[in-house]
């Protein structure tokens, strides 16, 4: 074969593979998608992804079904993604501790939470914010911080699952404040953990602002100290850490969407495009903002920030959890 | 009054063109497997689970609710022209229905056990309403132990109240409970009994179970049986009662409603034991015994009224406190559940739409049923006439495409399969399916809230007793489970359900 048919036949190839990749990405999606949230309907995740879901749902001409698969700290709904074809119609949600921590503390991890995902985009990040139970005796941090001493024995704190952020949070508050901590009362998601929270049943949770400021609104539960570096916006009454003496406390949980890895490109631009235009939308951004998260700015938005954002958050957290000395069987 | 407020806003839900469509889909479904003897509610609404899947969640609700009270209007129709009941529920309606109508007063039985259906099911759709608020507050002061107890006292209460022997009952329990631990550890991560195999990582398929223990092992009995079906061939005149009729079914229709409403919110209870209970009772406190079993018409308007009270009372313990007291509402959390709704106190409060709208939706339901009955009558009689042979290998195939579309997977259909000749196994030597279902509805709950209930009290098992609430709800649990051993009430209780 001569030189000049193999560049005609590598050109109508290439030509070919050029015409058919978008044909299929216009073609995508041409059934729901289903959004994957590890974690309990009507918590904080699940909540950020039905506002994301609905607004692209519009975009992409195909209704966005959340489906929540839940338990082991969001490693069992993660790992279901992980397993899924690589074909965009199933999506995963993951935030922080799905996506960063439990892979410090899951002694065996069933998914690579950078090698097994395509990034598509931040939903919001969520600081965490300290509450109890509207009848514990403690209104203020450092009361708080003296009756924990006293009550080593009896206290007890909720968590969306071994390994979630609010797990996470707790054991990092532990090792640097009080040593040794309450009773862990594991839930399938801080939604029905602030149920029981609300109804007195454990003392204290670290919640995302998303779940805990609607409660804290209604006065059900008693706000102490946030993990954001100046006082919150929508909670002005709620000191940082940083005021209470615990500087090193600052962290932002971001819940951000998924693919599984080998994604088609055409489909992951497709999707990543109906994200941008839902985030772009004023009333996705205020419902997110005023629920109590920070929505990403246009340059947080592309795929590329969101792949160096998990990394930078597992060279940052990994030791950190590690140093903290929890694992989880 | 809040109240009002509420059903207002709900009947703006249900009477949505969608919903009320979904209502009226619903509706039809449910007096049409109502008609057809063999095929009853659980089958049809565990078949119909996968296509819930892409509906709203209220619309799915409405559609499965419609065809629960459906089935109990229909399940009459046949009761009474052809003696061949269509459910469970009508079993005693056709004692004196059929009479009526072998002496030509099919009409008015007819009209009346409509009647006495619909005054029923208005009146428990304003029961719900009315109980839906206090219990559900209740609810939200039940801590994990509460909880633990609860569903312990449901499984024992569904145990006692149904028939059949309680060993067997209180055996297929455990093995629905035991069903629903396998998948993965919801605290740890780790695989349970799952052998290796990656599909059932996330657990058995609830829709596998139920569309196999009920539907298939439901027909593959049907085939057993050689059905004759020989249809009453009479014109049915003068279909509205005499007022003499009137007289007499009022008080029935009364009593019948608030047996039935009652029995329906107890555990294990429903339309059938409702039924049965209010024919019972009717029987007892009637002037003219001798007339029972040759056609009194208090005999048709007590148990019509009282099963379809009981069904729609039996929504009462699923809304507001998670509770699934029989089979139908197992399947009712299993649809919750595909839209990540976890039943409970908090449906009411967070999903005030899907609760208000599902209640107003029974009431329109009941209008609707009324009007598809009376006039249609004899349409629904046809109907018996479409040949098994046809009917039974279109319900398999159906039930093959709605499996599969749930996970676009083979294994879940070799699984119904399976479940559907284990069903049957169990059908053939006596055990129910009911309890089964029961027990793993409810495993992965009972095992949620037992865990946390023995973290809150660091382990010790006394937090059940030491905790007031929880205590009693076992103080009943033993107390129930005493009384229907006891040799006495034994004898009874199996003479009860003999009519059966």
């Amino acid at each position: 074969m001569s030189k000049r048919w193999v560049a005609a036949l590598a050109v109508g190839v290439m030509a070919t593979v050029a015409a058919v990749a978008p044909a299929a990405a216009q073609m995508f999606p041409t059934r729901p998608v289903t959004v994957v949230v590890p974690f309990a309907a009507g918590g904080p995740t699940d909540v950020m992804a039905r506002i994301l879901g609905q607004r692209m749902s519009r975009t992409l001409g195909q209704s966005v079904v959340v489906e929540n698969v839940t338990g082991a700290g969001g490693t069992i709904g993660v790992t279901r993604v992980s397993r899924s074809p690589a074909d965009g119609y199933t999506l995963l949600v993951g935030h922080l501790g799905t996506q960063v921590a439990n892979m410090a503390l899951y002694r065996t991890v069933t998914y690579d939470a950078d090698r097994d995902f395509e990034p598509i985009g931040t939903i919001g990040t969520n600081p965490q914010i300290l509450v109890v139970r509207r009848t514990l005796e403690a209104t203020t941090y450092a009361d708080f911080i003296t009756w924990l001493r006293a009550n080593r024995e009896r206290a007890s704190f909720g968590s969306a699952g071994v390994g979630s952020m609010a797990h996470v949070a707790a054991i990092l508050f532990f090792s640097q404040v009080t040593g040794t901590g309450g009773q862990h009362i594991p839930y399938r998601g801080t939604g029905p953990a602030m149920n029981d929270l609300v109804a007195g049943q454990f003392d204290f949770m670290f919640d995302q602002s998303v779940n805990a400021v609607p409660q804290i609104q209604a006065g059900t539960i008693k706000p102490l100290a946030i993990t954001t570096a100046r006082r919150f916006a929508v909670v002005p009454d709620v000191p940082t850490f940083a005021e209470v003496g615990l500087p090193v406390f600052e962290l932002g949980v971001w819940n951000s969407l998924f693919a599984p890895r080998n994604t088609p490109q055409p489909v992951l631009e497709r999707l990543h495009a109906a994200y941008l235009e839902a985030m772009a939308d004023e009333a996705v951004s205020k419902r997110l903002a005023d629920l109590g998260a920070d929505v990403p700015t246009p340059d947080q938005r592309t795929r590329e920030a969101l792949r160096q954002r998990v990394r930078a958050d597992m060279e940052r957290w990994i030791p950190i959890i590690r140093a903290a000395g929890a694992t989880v069987e | 009054m809040d109240i009002f407020a509420n059903l207002l806003h709900g009947f703006a839900i249900a009477a949505s063109p969608l919903n009320l469509f979904f209502c009226l889909i619903g509706a039809l479904l449910g007096t049409l497997i109502g008609v057809l003897p063999g095929i009853g509610p659980v089958a049809t609404i565990a078949m119909l689970l996968p296509i819930t899947f892409n509906l709203e969640p209220v619309s799915a609700l409405i559609m499965l609710a419609g065809i629960f009270y459906g089935a109990q209007y229909g399940g009459s129709t046949t009761a009474i022209l052809v003696n061949m009941p269509g459910e469970a529920s009508s079993v005693v309606t056709a004692i004196d229905g059929y009479q009526m109508a072998r002496r030509g007063r099919a009409g008015p039985a007819l009209a009346i056990a409509a009647i006495g259906s619909f005054i029923a099911g208005s009146f428990a759709t304003i029961l719900v309403a009315v109980l839906g608020a206090p219990l559900t507050r209740a609810a939200q002061q039940f801590g994990p132990a509460e909880y633990f107890s609860l569903m312990v006292l449901g499984l024992i209460a569904a145990i006692v109240l149904a028939s059949g022997s309680v060993i067997k009952a209180i055996g297929m329990v455990f093995l629905g409970l035991l069903l629903g631990t396998v998948g993965t550890d919801i605290e740890t991560g780790q695989e349970r009994m799952t052998f290796g195999i990656p599909e059932l990582s996330d657990g058995i398929g609830f829709v596998t179970i139920a569309m196999g223990v009920f539907g298939i092992a439901e027909i593959l009995k049907n085939l057993e049986q050689t059905l004759s079906r020989t249809v009453l061939n009479q014109k049915i005149t003068g279909l509205m009662p005499t007022l003499r009729d009137m007289k007499e079914a009022a008080p029935a229709i009364a009593r019948g409603t608030v047996l039935g409403s009652i029995l329906g919110v107890l555990p294990g209870g429903g339309a059938t034991l409702s039924a049965f209970a209010a024919y019972s009772l009717e029987k007892k406190v009637s002037k003219n015994k001798a007339e029972f079993g040759r056609g009194a018409i208090a005999g048709v308007a007590a148990p019509e009224s009282a099963n379809n009270a009981g069904a729609q009372t039996s929504f009462i313990p699923l809304l507001t406190l998670g509770i699934p007291p029989n089979a139908v509402m197992a399947l009712m959390v299993g649809a919750l559940t595909i839209h990540g709704i976890t039943p409970g106190p908090q449906v009411m409060t967070k999903q005030p739409d899907l609760f208000w709208g599902l209640i107003a939706s029974m009431w329109i339901g009941n209008v609707m049923l009324v009007i598809i009955n009376l006039p249609l009558v004899g349409l629904w009689v046809k109907l018996l006439q479409v040949p098994y042979r046809l009917l039974f290998p279109a319900i398999l195939l159906f039930c093959g495409i709605g499996v599969y579309s749930l996970n676009n997977s083979a294994f879940d259909i070799f699984a119904v399969a399976a479940f559907g000749l284990f069903g049957y196994v169990l059908l053939k030597f006596g055990f129910e399916g009911a309890p089964l279902l029961l027990g793993f509805v409810l495993s992965p709950l009972l095992e949620e809230n037992l865990r946390r209930a023995l973290r809150l009290s660091r382990g010790d098992p006394w937090v059940f007793l030491e905790r007031p609430i929880s205590a009693t709800l076992l103080a009943v649990c033993v107390l129930l489970l005493v009384i229907v051993l006891l040799p006495s009430i034994r004898s009874k209780r199996e003479e009860v359900f003999k009519e059966e």
